[in-house]
């Protein structure tokens, strides 16, 4: 008991942070007050340090998922916490300096501003920890609830409302879908425990199929979660509450919901696939390892519609914010790539980073919460005062407009960061994308890599607009100006220096992706011919794969699909 | 030739820019003069040191493991066709510099820190042994040039660069989902003997080599459609040509001579490194269907030449022209053809180079490209007639001239390719898929050449003169007052590029020596591992 509550310390330590944070926020003193920033801060830093030094014991079929995920929730967490500074009080506070009010603990916000972003760091931390449908469901709420409250108090005015409503009602839609999912789970699988949902879902495909509830309720699972992530068909929201809501806040939802949705599919499509191949310890990776046909068609068609959709969407948008939500739902498309590619084997299996789906999509995760919030650091960091004097962000691509000129900080941080996510070489978005590159070829999925690719090129389209026009264009009719929070171009600067610094620890941090994509050796209690027998393709000798067979052309698609069951 | 004396030669531009975003704007020019002359300097100390008998052998090989989760390291090395274009594109760096000083007027920091930035990324491109580094440096050749044309090129420039990147974007990504099947086909590779690499996720370009022959026809002929992809719109060949005369017309002078010297090149380039040693199966199988795209190309952009008003318009459509040739030569399959080809490469970096150089500085002085406008400048500047024609009859192949020896070394190439002539054992002939009607047809192309560049120069050089009229009011506000004729600093610019065309067309046999062992050795390859049809041909009776 002890030792499983070890796994918990980080999350722990983000409570009681949230716990303080609550307190000192509502102190009539002004210092005591702006520690909260601080205290959320140094929570982060030691809930970070405790999740590195945590061992990677859970018991899920991918145990290794704890410290690698909770480490760079805590890492962009601290970005994040930088980029936050002054989104809801600002005003207020400046009131209160000039002796216009009193301090009222009743009108201010940020305490449960800083100690929501803290629960919802929490509970995407807690989707890793999780080893049961009940706690990851937990999990997900507590990821996305403080969210909705967040979006809505960010920006005075109806359209944070608006986005806060209509992000919490479709919210709990996504919710609604995947508890259905996880009911009929139990239902077919007669169990809660996911090592357990994962022993009996593979001893019913080694029989012969797998139990039609079952595999309803892991296709409902998967949409549903597919909100979180902002893939289709729950996508809608995406634009709409990325315009709505302070880029801050944005910049947030882009990574923290988005990393909680996909330790949750990657943990539920690990119960339901690639580790059929491991039977009494023997490594064959590359047969018989796929995702039931049903489950990898319908994430088939997710990935491919959500690349595109995203990006066609993308190109047409007018507005920054828009147009960075729409690229957050193709990302999600190109991560469900290494999702369908799948885990690298067990520990001595000598596969590395390049050959592992899963890896490729939790160093992707990284890479793209970095180049994310780069961009919106700068929106935040533009700004100008409306008629009502209100501080408006930048949103529209002309107020972005010569920005390398005009302030040359936020500029560069726009381009590096604009490229990255492009997935330029040689900055760091071109290793995350090269990883799901190589991670799609070496699963045998050549036409969801063209896919992919054609995708990156649509991609370029928009990018590369945000890039002419914040380097090479004249600053002109721009009336916004630096903010003077000084955090958030920070922030900004410190994510479009990562893009380039991380290149040069990309190996540490892909081996800890590899490590942590690992899927665990099970042993199915079932006679190995039984498994073999069901499987369509016949088990090669250890090591060798069979997909490249020096004589053999490609294998086709559908080859795959039916394995395992 | 060390490893070291490569990587200072890439990195060396780099280092320039770095030194130049911290100078002030005026002393922008000399830092970027004096970087490229280091450059120079350096890549003529490598070309000394190179052992140009050892052309097949790469030379100057280092490593530097960086994350061996992905297989990923840093390896240089250059054998003698990339240490020729390493010399092109160091020689072709101060030229561009030196052109600029008059031409560009604001901005000049961005400007000459982004041209130096491109020299490193292109020369990375000749010097990687690695396929990663290799396509980082051919991607990355993008950015700079982008920024270089939307921002000083001309009135429709905006449309140009973008145009530009997200053609060859959208090619090289696909070239890289191809790269990467080879890669992970090398890493399902098992048996030991089938080269150094085999079995691990490496990137190594020898050591994929010898994996990748063993793909199947059919896996070949995806990935050579992938690569292919990404280098025949850089090339570009034929269909895919479009954005070319946009991107030349409209980029600054230096751009266009940087785009037509070397960028270009970077597709052939590829062809040469990845495309021929890779799938020689599926090249053998290719090459006729590749050839008549060339040909096509030559003939089709020929003409469009022949009815140009624009004349840099002209000269961009002749390189796509030309560029058939040395893909055709490269097609052809045999040693002849191969060498032709590299040759053409470097050849043809020097003649349009310096005819995209001449024409800035006409424009410089008039405005316009329009030959309606101007014309007969023979009478006002003799010295810039001079070399117009000298280029220009380098452009056309006049024998002396270097155009001539490469151009017909590929046609002869292609005429030279037809195992059938092998098997009836016809003197001369090599094995290969094309054949004389293919020379045939592509050196309908010569006279095409001839034609436009006759009437280009015949236009612009003879004739009454004739100015625009707007010229003088041009005149009186243009800051650095130019002479009526080229100053001494551009006749300096174009003088080495004068006397390399000279010494390539008369004593090409260095060069052509040097290159006989890679181009053989390459062309060996292909025919080696092209399966039955690379199987050995017996004369079936010879002649009588």
């Amino acid at each position: 008991m002890i030792e499983r509550l070890s796994l918990l310390y980080p999350e722990i330590v983000l409570f009681l942070g949230a716990c303080l944070v609550m307190v000192i926020g509502l102190s009539p003193k002004r210092e005591v007050r702006s520690l909260c920033g601080f205290a959320s801060a140094g929570s982060l830093l030691i809930a970070g340090l405790l999740a590195i030094n945590t061992s990677a014991g859970n018991t899920t079929p991918l145990p290794g998922l704890l410290p690698y995920v909770k480490a760079i929730l805590a890492g962009v967490g601290l970005l994040l916490v930088l980029l936050l500074s002054g989104v809801v009080d600002r005003r207020d506070e400046e009131e209160i300096a000039a002796g216009r009010r009193a301090f009222s603990a009743m009108r201010s916000n940020r305490a449960e501003f800083h100690a929501f972003f803290l629960f919802s760091l929490m509970g995407a931390m807690l989707c890793a920890t999780a080893d049961d449908l009940i706690w990851l469901f937990l999990a997900l709420e507590l990821t996305s609830l403080p969210t909705y409250v967040m979006v809505a108090v960010s920006t005075r005015g109806t359209r944070a409302q608006e986005a806060g409503v209509k992000y919490f009602f479709l919210g709990a839609l996504g919710a609604g879908i995947f508890l259905y999912g996880f009911a009929l789970l139990y239902g077919g699988t007669g169990s809660t425990n996911l090592a357990q949902i994962a022993r009996e879902l593979a001893r019913q495909g080694a029989a012969g199929d797998i139990n039609p509830i079952a595999m309803a309720g892991l296709m409902l699972a998967v949409v549903g979660v597919s909100f979180k992530i902002a893939a289709v068909p729950m996508h809608f929201y995406t634009p709409d509450v990325y315009q709505g809501a302070a880029a801050p806040v944005s910049a947030m939802l882009a990574f923290v919901p988005k990393t909680a949705g996909f330790v949750t599919i990657l943990t539920l499509v690990s119960c339901a696939g690639w580790s059929y191949g491991f039977v009494d310890g023997r490594d064959v990776y590359g047969a018989g390892f796929a995702l039931p046909a049903e489950l990898r068609i319908a994430l088939w068609v997710i990935a491919a519609l959500t690349m595109t959709v995203g990006n066609v969407m993308a190109v047409l948008q007018t507005s920054i914010k828009r147009m960075l939500g729409y690229s957050s739902v193709a990302h999600s498309g190109y991560m469900l790539v290494g999702v369908l590619a799948g885990a690298a084997a067990g520990e001595e299996s000598g596969y590395s980073f390049a050959q592992s789906g899963v890896a490729a999509v939790l160093f992707y995760l990284l890479v793209y919460g970095v180049g994310n919030l780069g961009a919106f650091a700068v929106l935040a960091s533009m700004e100008r005062r409306n008629p009502d004097g209100e501080l408006v962000e930048a949103d529209e691509f002309g107020d972005v407009r010569g920005l390398c000129r005009s302030s040359p900080l936020a500029g560069w941080t726009m381009v590096l960061s604009a490229l990255s996510l492009l997935g330029l070489p040689p900055l760091l978005g071109f290793f995350g994308k090269f990883g799901l590159f190589s991670a799609g070829i070496a699963a045998g999925d050549y036409a969801l890599v063209v896919i992919l690719g054609l995708n990156s090129a649509i991609a370029a389209f928009y990018y590369l607009r945000l890039v002419a026009v914040s380097l090479l264009d004249e600053p002109q009719g721009s009336t916004y100006a630096p903010t003077t929070i000084l955090a958030r171009p920070l922030a900004g600067a410190v994510s479009a220096l990562g893009v380039i610094v991380l290149i040069a620890f990309a190996e540490p941090l892909m081996q800890a992706a590899t490590k942590a994509g690992r899927v665990a050796p099970m042993t199915l209690g079932v006679s190995p011919e039984g498994v073999r027998r069901a499987q369509t393709t016949e088990l090669p000798e250890p090591g060798t794969g069979d997909r490249g067979a020096p004589s053999g052309a490609p294998a086709p698609e559908g080859e795959h699909d039916g394995a395992g069951h | 030739m060390s490893a070291t004396l490569l990587v200072i030669l890439t990195l060396l531009p780099l280092a320039g820019a770095a030194v130049l975003a911290l100078r002030p704007e005026g002393q922008a020019r000399t830092v970027a003069l004096w970087t490229t002359l280091l450059a120079l300097g350096a890549a003529g100390v490598a070309m000394v040191q190179f052992r140009w008998d050892h052309g097949a052998d790469m030379q100057g090989v280092g490593r530097l493991e960086w994350a061996p989760s992905l297989g990923l390291s840093l390896s240089v090395g250059a054998d003698s066709v990339a240490m020729l274009l390493i010399g092109l594109t160091a020689l072709l760096g101060p030229i561009c510099v030196y052109a600029s000083f008059t031409a560009i007027e604001h901005r000049r920091r961005t400007y000459y820190g982004w041209l130096l930035v491109l020299q490193s990324a292109m020369t990375g491109v000749f010097c990687a042994r690695d396929l990663v580094l290799f396509y980082t440096c051919f991607e990355f050749t993008l950015v700079p040039m982008y920024i270089l044309i939307s921002l000083y090129g001309s009135t429709n420039r905006k449309k140009a660069a973008t145009k530009f990147f997200l053609y060859t974007f959208t090619g090289s990504v696909l070239t890289l989902a191809g790269l990467l099947f080879v890669v992970w086909f090398n890493a399902t590779q098992l048996v030991p003997t089938d080269g150094p690499g085999a079995g691990k996720w490496t990137f190594d370009i020898g050591a994929l080599q010898h994996a990748a022959v063993r793909m199947s026809s059919g896996q070949q002929a995806w990935v050579l459609a992938a690569m292919m992809a990404g280098f025949a719109v850089k090339v570009p060949l034929f269909p895919l040509h479009t954005w070319l005369p946009l991107a030349h017309t409209e980029a600054p002078t230096a751009g266009s001579v940087i785009l037509a010297g070397v960028l270009l090149k970077l597709g052939t380039y590829g062809m040469y490194r990845f495309v021929l040693p890779f799938v020689p199966s599926a090249v053998v199988e290719y090459a006729p269907f590749l050839a008549v795209l060339c040909i096509m190309g030559i003939v089709y952009a020929g003409l469009i030449c022949w009815v140009q008003e624009d004349v840099k318009k002209l000269v961009a459509y002749s390189s796509v022209s030309h560029l058939g040739f040395c893909i055709l030569g490269m097609v052809a399959l045999n040693q002849i053809g191969l060498a032709g080809s590299v040759l053409y490469m470097v050849n043809h970096g020097l003649s349009t180079g310096a005819l995209f150089l001449l024409i800035g500085m006409m424009y410089e002085r008039y405005h316009t490209r329009s030959m309606r406008e101007v014309g007969g400048l023979a009478a006002k500047m003799p010295i810039w007639a001079t070399f117009m024609v000298f280029f220009a009859m380098a452009s056309v192949a006049l024998p002396g001239l270097n155009g001539f020896v490469s151009e017909f070394m590929c046609l002869m190439g292609a005429f030279q390719a037809d195992s059938e002539f092998v098997r009836a054992g016809q003197v001369g002939a090599t094995r290969g898929v094309l054949g004389p009607v293919y020379a045939a047809v592509a050196g309908t192309g010569i006279i095409v050449a001839a034609m436009y560049l006759l009437m280009m120069v015949g236009k612009m050089c003879f004739g009454p003169l004739r100015e625009p009229h707007a010229h003088h009011a041009h005149e009186s506000h243009a800051p650095p007052v130019l002479p009526p004729d080229l100053s001494a600093r551009e006749i300096v610019i174009l003088l080495p590029l004068a006397a390399l065309c000279l010494v390539l067309g008369l004593y090409p046999r260095p060069v052509l020596q040097t290159l006989e062992a890679p181009t053989t050795r390459a062309v060996d390859w292909v025919w080696e591992h092209a399966g039955v049809r690379g199987a050995p041909l017996a004369p079936q009776g010879g002649r009588p």
